[in-house]
């Protein structure tokens, strides 16, 4: 497997309504950001593109289509989208470079949730004879899974609160932020429950926004001569979409997609997790032995704002920003997919 | 165990799970202003600061350059055939009887053609770089809709030479 260098990153604020942009006025800023840092000008400067978003969220058909618009397709572009977060679409690149089609990659995500009731238009992704005509919504079931795990004594509303409270302290450092503050555990453990055994600040808020990347080989990058995080592994695992068939209280994929990415032959510094639920960071830092001595979403994590579809690049993005930056040498970057964190995706990074 | 057979069950052809879902649909920042000119009886496009073009109805950007257009042009209610069709199946629900004309015209002081219909006009007669002209519904009608304009309709001018029709 070759090496292949993140070389550009650029997010847009993680916002609760975008207001009346549409999905090309939400690409356009990160793409050109993106594109611009390594002294690029539109996609006809990479050799291939891909995105990630769900037409779903806004309810706008072939939104993903329009959002070409933003890249400057004229001579035509090999381009390519998957109806997932943008993770996968970073993943599909790095196997079209490891195929030698191409050399370089623009990927970017994009989510706009406020039009539409997220938890709802996320049970759509359940099965459709049994689940979905019940209208069983993804935080009904991410407290379903809280429950199985508070119940099996695997954690208390004390290690939620903790997460939450590092969360929100470490976003007060992240300017694309959506929820930030200083706020101890004792007063998260006082609000009400929401839907329990989940309050309010155990849930991810719905958010508006984008993200886009470019990436290249090594040896592209070292031409350029621009800084780059290096891509060692990725990996990406699913479960059963049957939530009865399923131990809830761990997640088997997310550790299977960790080896194959090469997880656990030397360890990591910093980990960026994409747990839209409090108790789903514990559950994934427990998959990949993360221990005291790793920095756990330094960003805030999604619960300080989750762009759908944007979100999982992202945590590639923020791990790859700080080993470029000289923060850390070796990370890990992680991203989900589907309800009760179903489907997971593995990256490791590090420095050169 | 059940030892009921297959042949004796009623056989399932279908299940009813209908959906809703409520959106709180935007046009977009770029389409929001063109909509609004048109609620007062204007066409207006965006120039691209690359390319020059001018988009109707704009979107935000120059698909061709992939940069944001926000130069607002004011275009003219009349525009060249670019393409047609004649139309002679009717469409469920529209009040329209065929045959009628659907055309992609290119208003004046634009470079992108939009879709509209044809009338008050022999329809064999019509062809590729015909001149035409909007007809507005009365003003107290207008809202924010292509439909302000009823249909196109020929106007007596030379045709424009099929290689300069949006140029």
């Amino acid at each position: 497997m070759k090496d292949i260098a993140v070389i550009a990153f650029s997010q847009s604020d993680s916002v609760a309504d975008a207001g009346a942009n549409n999905e090309v006025e939400l690409i356009m800023p990160v793409v050109s950001d993106a594109l611009g840092q390594v002294g690029f000008k539109s996609a006809q400067d990479v050799d291939f593109t891909c995105s990630g978003s769900c037409d779903y969220l806004q309810g706008a058909a072939f939104a993903f289509v329009s959002g070409v618009d933003a890249l400057g397709a004229v001579p035509p572009i090999k381009e390519s989208h998957v109806e997932m977060d943008a993770a996968w679409a970073l993943y599909e690149s790095w196997l079209k470079i490891q195929m030698g089609q191409a050399e370089s990659a623009l990927i970017y995500g994009f989510g706009k949730s406020s039009p539409g009731e997220l938890p709802h238009v996320l049970t759509l992704q359940m099965d459709p004879y049994y689940v979905a005509p019940l209208w069983a919504d993804t935080i009904g079931m991410a407290a379903l899974q809280a429950r199985t795990m508070l119940d099996a004594g695997a954690i208390t509303e004390e290690d939620m609160a903790n997460v939450v409270s590092r969360s929100r302290r470490n976003a007060l450092s992240n300017p694309h932020a959506q929820l930030s503050g200083d706020y101890d555990v004792e007063t998260l453990l006082a609000e009400d429950t929401y839907l329990s055994p989940l309050r309010r600040h155990d849930c991810c808020p719905s958010s508006d926004g984008a993200s886009a990347m470019v990436i290249c080989t090594v040896e592209r990058a070292r031409e350029m001569g621009v800084k780059y995080a290096v891509i060692r592994g990725i990996d990406h695992r699913i479960e059963t979409h049957h939530l009865g068939a399923r131990d809830l209280t761990v997640s088997s994929s997310t550790r299977t997609a960790g080896e194959r990415a090469g997880v656990f032959e030397a360890p990591v510094e910093v980990a960026e997790l994409y747990a839209p639920f409090s108790h789903q960071e514990l559950i994934l830092s427990r998959s990949l032995d993360l221990d005291g001595d790793v920095d756990i979403n330094p960003s805030g994590g999604v619960l300080a704002g989750n762009m759908m579809m944007a979100s999982g690049l992202s945590r590639i993005g923020e791990v790859a920003q700080r080993i470029m930056a000289g923060d850390y040498q070796r990370g890990l970057a992680h991203a989900t997919s589907g309800a009760c964190l179903q489907h997971n995706l593995v990256t490791v990074l590090e420095g050169v | 165990m059940t030892t009921e057979k297959t042949e004796e069950r009623e056989p399932i052809t279908g299940m009813e799970a209908p959906l809703y879902l409520k959106y709180k649909f935007t046009a977009g920042e770029s389409t929001a202003k063109f909509l609004s000119q048109l609620k007062l009886g204007r066409l207006t496009g965006q120039r691209c600061p690359i390319c020059s073009q001018v988009y109707v109805p704009a979107r935000g950007s120059c698909a061709r350059c992939g940069v944001a257009t926000n130069e607002t042009v004011e275009l003219s209610d009349k525009a060249t055939i670019q393409s047609f069709t004649i139309v002679h199946i009717p469409i469920p629900g529209n009040a329209l009887q065929p045959p009628y004309i659907v055309a992609n015209l290119v208003p004046d002081g634009a470079n992108i053609s939009f879709i509209h219909l044809l009338s008050e006009c022999d329809n064999e007669a019509v062809h590729i770089g015909m001149r035409v002209e909007a007809v507005w519904k009365p003003e107290e009608e207008w809202d924010y809709a292509m439909e302000n304009i009823s249909y196109f309709r020929p106007l007596d001018e030379p045709d424009v030479p099929i290689d300069e029709i949006g140029r």
